[in-house]
């Protein structure tokens, strides 16, 4: 059960976001999540409930994006999503292949937040 | 009060940690140290393995240290400790995974000389400690003969994240009916092209193999 370790972070990340931006309150947070991740939707919402408390988290909502596995096959020469995470091939050709291209997510995409202080919204890094 | 404005953040959750295991991967690449982060489940035989690999590097004239991470008890610290190397435990009470910043403040004034090789031996978990960085130069994931061959198709996430995949207790093989093929198949669906190593630290089979290995990945 690290979803609470995580869930602690994206509220730290989230608040700091927002306090930089000029807001008050964050009122709901993106994640990615890749499914190589780890990490359970579920769980981090349930931990995200106990980890916003107190925080200018408190009224915000989760919306967790699931970030299905992408391969390279150097075959085929393309990008293809996986429908399951296992077994890491091409679903074209069936040719295994370990070149992720995508999977192991786990960020912060996105907040939304309210604020008496807003108009300055700056691009993202 | 003003409308909700909608902020891009595209910043990795674990960003705190991934600084610290940079940090640290950096110092030890600048030290020429060699850093293991050995991951399975609980009872794959991660101390056992590690005891007779501190045994042996230092038998060989190596200088090594070992940080072992459980729940509860300084068992493994002691386990370890009779191989004659500098060993720290860490009781995560509770946690069940280590993070970078909980290694590096074990290695604050520690270990007390130079090692060429650090063992991290995490917390007995095959999902937790899959997005911890921890600085190690070597990932390794261990997989015991006795407990199922599938054990990656069902903990892709971690084996994925593993640079070498070490078979363990290949002395149980027979006794547990164990399916090489299907391991390595299973490894491979995971891995692709991942080395895979087969030990038994109580017959000492394979461990030539894996101490010559780890002496390769020695800057």
């Amino acid at each position: 059960m690290h979803e609470l370790s995580i869930a602690m972070r994206v509220v730290d990340l989230a608040a700091a976001r927002c306090r930089d931006a000029g807001g008050d309150a964050v009122t709901a947070v993106t994640v990615r999540v890749g499914r190589l991740a780890a990490v359970h939707g579920g769980a981090l919402a349930a931990a995200f409930e106990m980890a916003r408390e107190g925080t200018p988290l408190a009224a915000a909502t989760l919306r967790v994006v699931d970030v299905p596995v992408r391969v390279w096959c150097p075959q085929c020469r393309v990008e293809a999503d996986l429908t399951d995470v296992v077994p890491l091939a091409c679903p074209a050709c069936g040719r295994p292949t370990g070149d992720l291209r995508a999977g192991h997510e786990l960020e912060v995409e996105s907040i939304e937040v309210v604020g008496s202080r807003g108009g300055t919204v700056e691009a993202g890094r | 009060m003003s409308e909700p404005r909608i902020l891009e953040v595209r910043t990795s959750i674990l960003k705190r940690n991934d600084e610290i295991a940079r940090e640290m991967r950096e110092e030890f690449r600048r030290a020429g140290m060699v850093v293991v982060n050995l991951v399975s489940s609980p009872g794959s035989g991660k101390t056992r393995l590690l005891h007779e690999t501190l045994v042996r590097l230092r038998r060989a004239g190596r200088s090594v240290a070992a940080i072992v991470g459980d729940v509860e008890t300084d068992h493994d610290a002691r386990r370890l400790a009779a191989s004659g190397a500098p060993v720290r435990q860490i009781m995560t009470h509770g946690l069940c995974h280590l993070e970078a910043d909980m290694v590096r403040r074990e290695l604050q004034a520690w270990p007390p000389q130079h090692v060429d090789c650090l063992f991290i031996e995490n917390v007995g978990n095959l999902v937790c400690p899959t997005s911890w960085d921890l600085g190690e130069s070597l990932r390794v994931a261990l997989l015991s003969v006795a407990e199922g061959e599938d054990k990656p198709l069902k903990y892709p996430g971690l084996f994925n994240t593993a640079d070498v995949a070490v078979i363990t207790k290949t002395d149980l093989a027979e006794a547990c009916d164990f399916d090489r093929a299907a391991a390595l198949d299973a490894l491979a669906a995971v891995r692709p092209g991942m080395t895979v190593l087969e030990t038994s630290a109580k017959s000492g089979a394979g461990l030539d193999a894996w101490i010559t290995f780890l002496e390769a990945r020695r800057p």
